[in-house]
């Protein structure tokens, strides 16, 4: 789960961790009247995707008729895929340095990870790759969380020893909000250095495990309604699916089953509308509810299911879709490949319904590319 | 021979009175799987599927010498499961249980690697040494016993090799399935070395997935350091596009590491055979087979 800046902001302020002062805009006018009371003011749009800088999303007003100007302007925008529907207005900050500090999973250390560089900003991913040296990290012990010399040495480390005694209770402030709050991404970018001595966070990201929202449950994230709206129907829906530009619609179970049916259908000549893992131990109402989603989908021109039964059972799958096939008058092209566990028992009820299943995955995958590029159909 | 798990072992099942637990149970002792014990707490003292069931691990290992355990707890309870296993003195600890939270995962892997105990998983198929026992999922049908070991991070597809291998009359020594979880027990290094040192393994199929850097510490510390035995290498996720989380919290690229093109790469540099599809892969075991063999009776 994701959030927008100001929601991550909310938690920051309420965390210790400094913040510019702000107020949440609707409407131009509500805009025009937070810069009555703070002051210059930066409008930001909000939306749970980066890049907004450049895509004109954020800009600064001097005064209440400025604000009200552009933020009329930023309202209603569209920015990758989401269209603008609050902006964030902030007191402006007299930033003299950006510095970056964040936390994230090190998949090769096993650990999570917190970062620190004193060259923070919009280029950080840059130059972690031009610049490693100049990106300091430290891997905190699960157990006990990172210790103030520890911290104090990755300060040093980033060369911000100057900054030190401000520095050292943010990082630890950090990393607690994301046991809190089970990050797998916090990030202050930028660490802004004002005018003034001071730090604040100038912007904020926070994006939650979803295996572990059974413990943040009275948590609202971002509202995710503008995203491609199969995507969204398949959230609600609680299936893994990622959305792809071709005509085969792909089911599978497991992450690696189903990216291997995606690499067949291209070896084959086809391309797949989409990867749809129906997990481990799918019951027969997944499997109805995956080929649903898909049989709406308008660019899908055939259906290739390909299961492999571990946890999940043939004779499920095989329920699954002869129930869908029936209640949704399926007529596209459909092509079934499964073994593995009740796997005679699926290919038994799959035949009754007039269903014959494929014998490996290539095949099938063969059969779905000739079958959905038949202009006759 | 074969690696972490034989026909001797005593195995025990966390969660064994659970739906899962006990449909996989019932499927590890149809293999001939020495299944000795339950642990479902609350419920010691009772049997089921005719397994004694005790409330804690470590009752279970005193009364039955068990020590090697298969977790099919859910997710909010199977971090714990994991350390009560290990605290325990459990050796081999399997977790198939999927979607264990992050900063969980993360202290029951420091945790296990403390008490010196083997974790397998999670999220994975879990092992089968062939025609000797399984602990997890792996359908019994599909592993014959032979001299090729493997090791794979995804879990079905997992099961496309074997049964692919079975077919073509190639039979497997162990298949593990390590998981697709970012946070995981045993890598594929870990299982690489296990296969080297394993006299009855001849040769390794390897199957990798994009996300993460896994495959390539593998290649460059382990294949390409005189392994000594044919290596056949299989990535999928090469058509997956970049940036797009594919299912596991594990397959997902970012920047230039955890691509297709840089593990084909990697193994490659290594000496690995790789192929492009599962047909290729199974071919090629065969013929690596063949080739050891007839340069044997030379």
């Amino acid at each position: 789960m994701k959030f927008l800046e100001y929601q991550v902001k909310e938690r920051f302020r309420a965390a210790g961790v400094p913040v510019p002062d702000g107020r949440l805009a609707r409407t131009p006018d509500e805009a025009a009247l937070a810069a009555g009371a703070l002051g210059p003011i930066a409008v930001k749009a909000q939306v749970p995707v980066g890049g907004r800088g450049k895509a004109g999303g954020i800009k600064l007003a001097k005064t209440a008729a400025d604000a009200k100007r552009v933020a009329g302007e930023i309202l209603g925008m569209t920015i990758k895929g989401y269209v603008v529907k609050e902006v964030l207005c902030e007191t402006a900050q007299e930033i003299t340095r950006e510095l970056y500090l964040g936390l994230t999973l090190d998949r090769d250390a096993r650990k999570p990870v917190l970062i620190l560089s004193a060259q923070g900003g919009m280029e950080i991913e840059e130059v972690a790759e031009t610049h490693p040296e100049a990106i300091a990290k430290l891997h905190p012990d699960p157990w006990r969380g990172p210790l103030a010399f520890e911290v104090r040495d990755l300060i040093f480390r980033a060369g911000l020893g100057p900054l030190q005694a401000q520095l050292t209770p943010l990082v630890v402030k950090l990393y607690a909000l994301a046991r809190t709050y089970d990050a797998l991404t916090i990030e202050i970018n930028p660490l802004a250095l004002t005018r003034d001595g001071g730090l604040v966070a100038a912007d904020g990201k926070l994006e939650i495990d979803e295996n572990a929202m059974f413990r943040h449950k009275d948590l609202h994230g971002a509202d995710d309604s503008e995203e491609d709206p199969l995507e969204a129907e398949a959230k609600r829906r609680r299936l893994t699916y990622v959305r792809l530009d071709g005509s085969i619609g792909v089911i599978g179970n497991g992450a690696g089953l189903v990216m291997n049916t995606l690499d067949l259908v291209q070896r084959e000549g086809g391309h797949a509308a989409n990867f749809l893992d129906i997990g481990g131990g799918a019951k027969a109402e997944v499997v109805h509810s995956a080929l649903e989603l898909l049989a709406s989908d308008p660019q899908v021109k055939g259906i290739l299911i390909n299961i492999f039964g571990g946890i999940t059972r043939g004779d499920e799958v095989a329920h699954g879709i002869i129930d869908a096939t029936r209640d949704l008058h399926l007529t596209l092209p459909l092509v079934v490949r499964m073994t593995g566990t009740r796997e005679e028992e699926g290919r038994r009820l799959l035949q009754e319904a007039g269903i014959t299943p494929e014998a490996t995955a290539t095949a099938a995958a063969r059969r779905i590319v000739e079958l959905s590029s038949d202009p006759a159909r | 021979m074969s690696i972490l798990l034989t026909g001797e072992s005593r195995v025990l099942v966390q969660g064994l009175t659970g739906r899962e637990g006990s449909f996989h149970t019932e499927q590890m002792k149809a293999y001939g799987t020495n299944v000795v014990a339950g642990v479902s707490p609350g419920k010691g003292g009772t049997t089921h599927l005719g397994i004694p069931v005790f409330d804690t691990v470590a009752d279970a290992r005193r009364e039955t010498g068990a020590d090697v355990s298969g977790i099919f707890v859910p997710a909010p309870f199977a971090a714990d499961a994991i350390m009560e296993a290990a605290a325990a003195g459990i050796g081999l600890i399997v977790c198939i249980t999927e979607g264990i939270p992050l900063y969980d995962m993360v202290r029951a892997r420091a945790f296990v690697v403390d008490a010196a105990a083997k974790l397998i998983g999670p999220n994975c198929p879990g092992l089968t040494t062939a025609g000797e026992a399984k602990v997890g999922i792996i359908p019994n049908h599909i592993s014959t016993p032979g001299s090729v070991g493997i090791v794979s991070r995804s879990g079905t597809l997992t099961y496309e090799v074997i049964q692919g291998l079975s077919q073509a009359g190639v039979g497997q020594t162990t298949s593990v399935g390590i998981g697709g979880d970012p946070i995981l027990g045993l890598s594929f290094s870990d299982v690489l070395r296990l296969f080297k040192e394993d006299p009855a393994t001849e040769a390794v199929v390897m199957i990798g997935e994009i996300g993460g850097s896994d495959e390539e510490a593998a290649a460059e510390q382990v294949i390409g350091r005189s392994f000594g035995k044919p290596v056949i290498g299989f990535i999928s996720g090469r058509t997956a596009p970049p940036g797009k989380r594919m299912g596991h919290a594990g397959a997902i690229i970012s920047g230039n590491t955890g691509t297709a093109a840089s593990k084909l790469q990697a193994l490659k540099r290594a000496g690995a055979q790789v192929c492009d599809t599962i047909e290729e892969v199974v071919a090629a075991a065969g013929a690596a087979l063949g080739q050891r063999s007839s340069a044997a009776h030379r």
